[in-house]
């Protein structure tokens, strides 16, 4: 039997899955709001929500305290770099994985993800003492390297399932016309897996910007990314509710927009196959 | 020219033996169906002679070329897959000229080619959709015209119409056996179903188990099957077959009567006894399942309408010249 979609379902359910919208982005708002207030309003107790006095006053000083455009270069530079060379690696190895696996593939897929499954600060001695000896504390490229390790296996991941949803008949087709494997590759499966690789691009992007870990640990000033930029501000003077806010605010706000833009090709790319 | 011919072709998948030793010889402009029921390696023998699989031992020859070691698109054959396999991001021109475009052919021709594959299969006002916006059966004629536009050796069709519905499926079968004939071009065809087999193939190959247990023309099946199984396999509805005392009477392990061949007698004293379990009334054709007995469920085939029902008493005379007579293995005894 079909169930009944009643006017009183439907306006429950709204108001439901509305109640619930709310209750997750709250965080976000509370510091949106929160970096709009002077620091003894985002202290206050019982909090006020929206009739405060509203200034701007956070913003300019988080600007000339620390400078905002180095940080959001760096993490520009190394979420973008770690992703592009992650998927540089993940591609082909994905592709292998999908089109001509072995009988030990999946116990490699395995392997790869259970050094996600290592706490990080379980490997941060050994590998910050071997960033100190190659001179790669506080660079570029030293976080690149180690952001792009960590993904690597959830974009193999992502990636593989994709790949394993494109029909192998439609390969084979390609290889009866005459296609080579570059041909292959260039005409029919990359096409065919833009959903999935903007989807996958995207959420490691988002990883990599907001990772804080390493970041926080092996650099501080030069190639500090913008959570080293928040972090500044919950220490060492005190905690600064308003200013850590407005930090937080502008660090996020790069990738917010990205993810606002491009929240239908995300969520196509994450349901990707799960309707024919 | 299309002549296509296996010798001892073999194929394993690790320990499992898929094909056991094919022979076979496709003369050049036939049209050939592999037939048989599902996992007895048909689609398997068509992918190796695709080279869309490699094989075990034996060999595949194209035109008296040994074709084993060539990759797919070197042999000269284009296939038509079972999921149609078109490629989502292109259009129907781009699909159909694809291949042309990976042989290297000028723009020019290959849109007059393009076009005149699609004016063959009606397809003209389609050209610059996509896949996803066609019907099935136009689905197909796309996949059809990608296999002959580039004008091959032979074409392979695995399972092609079993995605589509009846009606439509007794159409593409029509259009697929002229558009055979009228290019020559010579054609193996992979279905499960008989009736596809008997009605489209000059020449049917029935497989089971990955052997070839005949290889003939519908009729020669029809009337004189080799063995057991391709006499259960070809024909709708499937051949009686009584073992025993009976079958021993006439020299034979088991004795077989396809449905048509039975006279049916109201109450008749000759012949084998029952009563009417099931009656099909068609209007065209009247099926009876007869309860046999001893015999078994038996059942008969009245060209017409026939006014007998469940419960009724009918004795089934078989035409002494259509009796197929198997030995203790199974294989046919002639004579």
């Amino acid at each position: 039997m079909a169930r009944k979609e009643t006017t009183q379902r439907v306006v429950i359910s709204t108001i439901g899955a509305w109640f619930f919208g709310f209750l997750i982005f709250f965080p976000i708002l509370w510091m949106v709001l929160a970096s709009f207030k002077t620091e003894l309003e985002a202290f206050a107790i019982p909090p006020s929500f929206l009739f405060f006095h509203w200034t701007t006053e956070n913003y300019v000083t988080v600007q000339e305290r620390s400078d905002y455009l180095h940080h959001a270069m760096n993490s520009i530079i190394i979420a973008g770099g770690s992703t592009l060379i992650a998927l540089l690696i993940a591609i082909p190895a994905a592709w292998s994985m999908a089109f001509s696996p072995t009988k030990r593939t999946k116990d490699i897929l395995l392997w790869m993800l259970s050094t996600k499954m290592m706490p990080p600060v379980g490997v941060l001695v050994p590998i910050y003492l071997i960033y100190k000896s190659f001179g790669l504390l506080d660079s570029r490229i030293g976080l690149v390297f180690i952001l792009c390790l960590g993904n690597l296996p959830i974009v193999i991941w992502m990636l593989f399932t994709y790949f394993k949803e494109i029909p192998r008949d439609i390969l084979e087709a390609a290889r009866m016309d005459g296609a080579t494997i570059g041909r292959e590759l260039v005409y029919v499966l990359t096409p065919m897996a833009i959903p999935g690789l903007a989807s996958t691009m995207l959420l490691n992007l988002i990883l990599a910007w907001n990772e804080a870990f390493w970041t926080l640990n092996l650099a501080t000033s030069d190639a500090a990314p913008l959570t080293t930029f928040i972090a500044s501000y919950s220490s060492p003077e005190g905690l600064f509710w308003a200013k850590l806010s407005a930090a937080s605010t502008l660090a996020i706000a790069p990738i917010l927009v990205l993810g606002w833009f491009s929240q239908k090709q995300l969520v196509r790319g994450l349901t990707f196959g799960a309707v024919k | 020219m299309g002549q296509i011919t296996l010798q001892d072709v073999q194929k394993s998948f690790g320990p499992v033996h898929i094909i056991k030793g094919a022979d076979l010889d496709i003369a050049d402009g036939s049209f050939v169906v592999f037939v048989g029921p599902s996992g007895c390696g048909k689609t398997t023998l068509l992918r190796l002679i695709a080279g869309l699989e490699d094989v075990s031992g034996g060999k595949i020859l194209i035109d008296g070329k040994n074709v084993v070691d060539t990759p797919p698109a070197k042999r000269g054959l284009s296939m038509v897959f079972q999921s149609y396999a078109l490629y989502p991001h292109m259009s129907v021109r781009g699909n159909i000229g694809f291949g042309l475009k990976m042989a290297g052919l000028s723009k020019d021709e290959t849109n007059r080619k393009v076009e005149a594959a699609a004016a063959t299969l009606n397809l003209t006002p389609y050209l610059d959709r996509k896949p996803r916006e066609l019907s099935g059966g136009q689905r197909q004629r796309v996949a059809i015209g990608r296999a002959i536009v580039r004008e091959p050796k032979a074409f392979l069709f695995d399972e092609p119409l079993s995605n589509l519905d009846a009606a439509l499926r007794v159409q593409m079968r029509i259009e697929v056996t002229r558009l055979q004939k009228q290019l020559g071009t010579t054609a193996i065809y992979v279905t499960h179903d008989q009736v596809e087999a008997m009605t489209m193939a000059d020449k049917i190959v029935v497989l089971n188990g990955g052997k070839i247990e005949q290889y003939g023309s519908p009729l020669q099946l029809y009337e004189k099957p080799a063995n057991l199984f391709v006499a259960g396999f070809i024909g709708s509805p499937k051949m009686n077959f009584v073992t025993g005392e009976l079958a021993r009477q006439q020299g034979a392990a088991t004795i077989g009567v396809r449905p048509e061949h039975l006279k049916i007698e109201r109450d008749g004293t000759g012949g084998w006894q029952g009563t009417i379990a099931v009656a099909e009334h068609l209007g065209s054709d009247t099926f009876l399942y007869v309860d046999a007995g001893p015999l078994g469920m038996l059942t008969a085939r009245y060209i017409g309408e026939l006014s007998l029902h469940a419960g009724d008493h009918v004795s089934l005379v078989p035409e002494p010249a259509r009796i197929h007579r198997f030995d203790e293995s199974g294989n046919a005894l002639r004579g």
